[in-house]
This record gives C-alpha cells, sequence and structure tokens, in this order.
C-alpha cells in the first residue's frame, strides 16, 4: 500500500546531519546513520532526540496479558497519577483502541507514532496486538506502528510483525548472563509451564538474542531498552551494549530503575535503589563508545498520550471518544500540512544552527580548547526552545556544554515549583526538590524565574537565567558558554562561588 | 473437578486464551471459570495452564479452596517479609 504522507516528498526528512540535541558534540545522535534509517526515525519521538521535542507518540493499552515475571514491575499497579511502563487506566479492545488513535491523531497532527507496550506483553496478546496493528494500517496510513517487547515469544512473531509495516521494535534486554538474569526475573511462562531461576532467564536471554537476530535479518529497525539496577546488572550493562550493538540494534536505551516501596513491586520492598543521575549517565557514556545512546526517554505509561515528558490521556477516555466525530481522510490532510511546515522548520533550524555555530567557534570557543565542561538545566515545553518558566516546569532537561559543543544528557523530573494557586502553600519544600534535581547544574534556562526562588538557586551554585526566552536551546546554551568563558569561569573547576556575570 | 478465579483477579487475559477447555471466560468483576467445564487440564497438560501464567498469587484456588500459587511462591515477597 502506498504511504501517502511518509512517502510523499513532503515528509522526507531534512537533509543533512546534525540534530539539534548533539550538534557539534563528538557522537552526535543520527547523522552516522545510514540515510534509510534516518529516513525512518527522524520524526519518530522515541528514536530522534531532535524529533521528540516536535512530534508526539501514543501508546495505546491493548496487551494486559504478560508470559514472564520482572522484579521491577507489579502487575496489580493501575494508577492515573503514576508514569512509568506498564501502567495503564483504561484497558481496550482493539475496536476501541483504533478509535483513540484516530481521534487522538486528529486532535494532535504532530502525533507520528502509535505504540503498543502494554501493560504487559505485546507478543503475549498476538490477537489483540495484530488486530489493532492491521486496522490501523488500514485505516491510518499516516501513522508509523511500533511495539515493545520482554522477547520471550519475539522469534515466532517476527513473520507477523514484518507484514503490518511494523519497521521499528524495542526489546528490554537487562541481561545477557543468566546468572544476572536470575536476579531479575522470578519467573517465565514457557512451552505450556511456569519456568523458574535461572533456567527461566537462559531460555529468555536466548530467545531475545535469537528475535534480535531475526528482527535485523528482516530489516526491521531494533531498539534495546535496559534496565539499570545498582549492583545487580550496571555492570553487565555495558557488555549487553557491546552485543546488542555487533548483533545490529539501532539505539541503545538505558534506563533508570524505578522502585518505590509503595509501588509493591520485589524491588520497591526489597529496598533496591534505582541509579543516581550521576551513575546513570556514567554508564550511558561508558556505553556510547560502543553505540548510539538515547537519552530523552520518559518511561512512558503504557497508555501515554502527546509529547515526551506529557501526558493527555486524560483528554482520550473512551466516553469522550465517543462524542468525537472524526473524519480521518480529512484529518489526515491537515496532518501532512503539520508535518511538512514541521520539517521545514526544522531544516531551516538545522542550516541557521550550521551557521552559527561556525561563528562561535570562530570566536572562541574552538580556540579555547581546555575550557571544562559544563551541565546546564533547561526548562522547554517543547518546540526546541527555552519556553517554560522556572517554576511550571515538571522536568528539566540537561545539557553538557563543553569546547566540543553542545550535548543532551537526560532528562530530569521534578515537582512544578508553583502551579498557581493548587501547590503554593508548599513551594518551599517543593523548591528544595527542585534544587536537588538540577545537583552538578551550573545554570538554568527558562522564559522566566520569579523572584523568590533565584537566591536559593543562586546559592546552590545554579545560576537562574530568563535572558534567553524562545531562543533555540542550544543556541542559548553556547552563550551562556561562552559569556561564562569570556568571564574566565571556565578555566579552573568550578567552585562554589563562581557565578555567571 | 475444577479450579476457582477468586477477587484477587486483576483481569490481565493471560489465562483465557490457553484453557484447552475454554472454561474461562471474562465477567464482572473479574474473570471466572465454569466449574463443568474445567477439568484442570488433565490429559491436556502436565499443569493447570490457567495456574502456570497467572501472575497473581492466590487469585486460583484447587478444589480445596487453597491457592494454586501460594503467597511468597512467584514473588518471592513474603519470604523476604518472614
Amino acid at each position: 500500500m502506498q504511504l501517502p504522507v511518509i512517502n510523499n516528498t513532503t515528509s522526507e526528512a531534512p537533509k543533512g546531519g546534525c540534530s539539534a540535541g548533539s550538534c557539534g558534540s563528538k557522537d552526535e545522535q543520527m547523522s552516522h546513520l545510514p540515510e534509510h534509517i534516518r529516513q525512518k526515525v527522524f520524526n519518530h519521538p522515541c528514536y530522534s532526540e531532535e524529533a521528540h521535542h516536535y512530534f508526539a507518540r501514543m501508546h495505546v493499552a491493548v496487551a494486559p496479558a504478560c508470559n514472564i515475571q520482572c522484579n521491577y514491575c507489579n502487575r496489580k499497579y493501575d494508577c492515573a497519577n503514576e508514569s512509568r511502563p506498564g501502567v495503564v487506566s483504561e484497558l481496550h479492545h482493539p475496536v476501541q483502541a483504533v478509535k483513540k488513535v484516530l481521534a487522538v491523531a486528529a486532535t494532535i497532527p504532530q502525533m507520528t507514532v502509535l505504540g503498543i507496550a502494554g501493560p504487559g506483553d505485546p507478543l503475549a496478546n498476538p490477537e489483540r496486538t495484530f488486530e489493532t496493528f492491521r486496522m490501523l494500517s488500514e485505516q491510518a496510513p499516516d501513522i508509523k506502528l511500533c511495539v515493545s517487547t520482554n522477547g520471550l515469544s519475539l522469534p515466532e512473531q517476527v513473520e507477523q510483525l514484518s507484514q503490518y509495516n511494523i519497521d521499528h521494535v524495542t526489546i528490554t534486554i537487562n541481561c545477557v548472563d543468566p546468572d544476572v538474569g536470575a536476579q531479575i526475573y522470578p519467573w517465565i511462562f514457557w512451552k505450556n509451564k511456569r519456568i523458574k531461576g535461572r533456567e527461566a532467564a537462559e531460555i529468555l536471554i536466548a530467545q531475545q538474542q535469537k528475535g534480535l537476530e531475526m528482527l535485523v535479518a528482516k530489516g526491521i529497525l531494533v531498539k534495546v531498552n535496559s534496565v539499570m539496577i545498582p549492583g545487580v546488572n550496571d555492570k553487565h550493562l555495558e557488555e549487553v551494549s557491546k552485543i546488542v550493538k555487533a548483533k545490529g540494534a539501532f539505539l541503545h536505551n538505558v534506563m533508570p530503575l524505578i522502585s518505590e516501596a509503595e509501588h509493591g513491586t520485589y524491588y520497591g520492598l526489597t529496598g533496591q535503589r534505582g541509579p543516581t543521575h550521576e551513575e546513570l549517565q556514567a554508564l550511558q557514556d561508558a556505553c556510547e563508545g560502543d553505540m548510539n545512546m538515547m537519552r530523552h526517554c520518559r518511561q512512558c505509561r503504557a497508555d501515554a498520550v502527546g509529547l515526551l515528558g506529557e501526558d493527555r490521556g486524560a483528554e482520550f477516555t473512551m466516553d469522550k471518544i465517543e462524542k468525537m466525530d472524526i473524519n480521518y481522510p480529512e484529518a489526515m490532510k491537515m496532518r501532512a500540512e503539520v508535518h511538512a511546515a514541521i520539517n521545514e522548520e526544522l531544516e531551516s533550524k538545522r542550516l541557521a544552527r550550521e551557521s552559527k555555530v561556525q561563528v562561535i567557534n570562530i570566536q572562541g570557543i574552538r580556540k579555547a580548547t581546555n575550557t571544562r565542561p559544563v551541565l546546564m538545566a533547561v526548562a522547554t515545553k517543547g518546540g526546541g526552545v527555552i519556553n517554560e518558566h522556572f517554576g511550571h516546569a515538571g522536568e528539566f532537561l540537561i545539557y553538557e556544554a563543553s569546547s566540543e559543543g553542545v550535548r543532551f544528557i537526560g532528562h530530569r523530573k521534578t515537582t512544578p515549583y508553583c502551579e498557581g494557586d493548587i501547590s503554593c502553600g508548599d513551594g518551599e519544600s517543593v523548591l528544595d526538590k527542585t534544587l536537588k534535581v538540577l545537583a552538578g547544574c551550573e545554570a538554568v534556562l527558562c522564559s522566566k524565574v520569579g523572584y523568590e526562588p533565584w537566591g536559593p538557586l543562586e546559592a546552590a551554585g545554579i545560576q537562574p537565567n530568563g535572558e534567553h526566552a524562545m531562543e533555540p536551546i542550544e543556541d542559548a546554551i553556547l552563550k551562556v558558554y561562552e559569556e561564562m568563558r569570556a568571564a574566565g569561569k571556565l578555566e579552573a573547576k568550578a567552585d562554589e562561588q563562581q557565578k555567571v556575570a | 473437578m475444577a479450579l476457582e478465579i477468586i477477587e484477587l483477579c486483576t483481569n490481565c487475559w493471560a489465562c483465557q486464551p490457553l484453557c484447552p477447555s475454554k472454561a474461562i471466560y471474562e465477567a464482572k468483576p473479574h474473570f471466572m471459570i465454569d466449574p463443568d467445564k474445567c477439568n484442570e487440564c488433565s490429559g491436556d497438560f502436565e499443569d493447570s495452564q490457567c495456574a502456570s501464567i497467572c501472575p497473581i498469587e492466590g487469585a486460583i484456588l484447587n478444589e480445596e479452596g487453597l491457592p494454586m500459587n501460594p503467597p511468597g511462591s512467584l514473588t518471592g515477597i513474603l519470604k523476604l517479609a518472614a
């Protein structure tokens, strides 16, 4: 079938190879990808760091059953206030799911990707998963389809996956050593039996690796997700990264373990901690020598809707969708226009960025080769620009500026310092939390910063900066870095009194 | 002989397609087993299929009313508390 939007000229990836999140960095995220892969991922928010500022995704919860147990998952959980994998509020039958996808795609034209991610394992629910994909590939050919899986039943499903235009698959691979696996997976359901312990992990690992090889052989893009569990698989994941890259995975996403006691998971109840920001970044850096790393993952719910970092799922409950009248062929025209406009914007930003980077390089940063790297936090609502108030930010994007340029490090969640009338009374403790979240950063760039948090931020060695509202993120960071350089703040290690002029 | 699903069931659908006797059906507030159809998989499988994939300890009972998957048997959590 001809895919009217994906294949037509208006939706082609902007040419050239500079992505916003890592422009000028030594391991630039997308430019080293082969062109055919870049064309597949440039508008996929989960696979392209730049795309995630512009394009939205959604998950539909059609796959409740699971064939394994992970120690970081509690199958009893369902909470609207929780944002993490495996959690949903409303389970859908395929027909309802398709209705929801069409409603969201017509309302949020930036939505380019539909994923099935759970709340169980999509491939342990093959009828429901493939029925959803079949209907969507017929009714909404302009939406990319993707699926994530634990890999246990992947080898037997590869053939069917390749029939539905599913060109992206995510496999969660936490280990390649069964002794490590036995500490993560208490059991699997395999060939009509429940298998426990090391034997279970051995089977799961073999299936994951076989599935990865089969997908790559079919030309299907594979991303590997790994949950970093300190003391269990943290060291081991470097080896995992090497192996999956050698087998042809195009992106590795190392995510931090989520293990709050109140989630009732085995890890939560046994006090297994998740990694610190620093530990996660160190492991991602260590793996990066081997392959393309993903750092903008938000560990979405299995029914998330919207840009990464936001969830508009509440706007699209089944009772609301029933009242919507969707003319999808009409919506598809509008969507194509929106996508074309975004692509144009991306292309012009890329050109502007290239010329600006050159100017700044000539002016100084490249010459001053021994300036030290600096972490900066950014508040953004999307669009690749600084456009969020400090007090409204529910998360900060963390960038590292250095003589090499700007690179995206990751995101850190917090509670918005001020949510209007709702939680201002609690402002002080919330600010403390944000200060902790921003530890290690020397500047925070927002569209605006209030008077109240200004002092505590400065005292914590984090310079508030509201001077670059609506500017592209990388440009603003380079400017602030250059100011710091000019003020002589980049020569030595940061000391506690340093502030940006 | 028949197994029974009780209110601990989270409606995850894992068991329903596995039942060789088609004894499991969707119901409110949770899935049910038709006791006239269920034979605990005897003759079909060594282990009862629903109880072998069910992730919730205590959600499926045997004919004596005892859990097929007792507390701690799947998650190891009880063992830790003890």
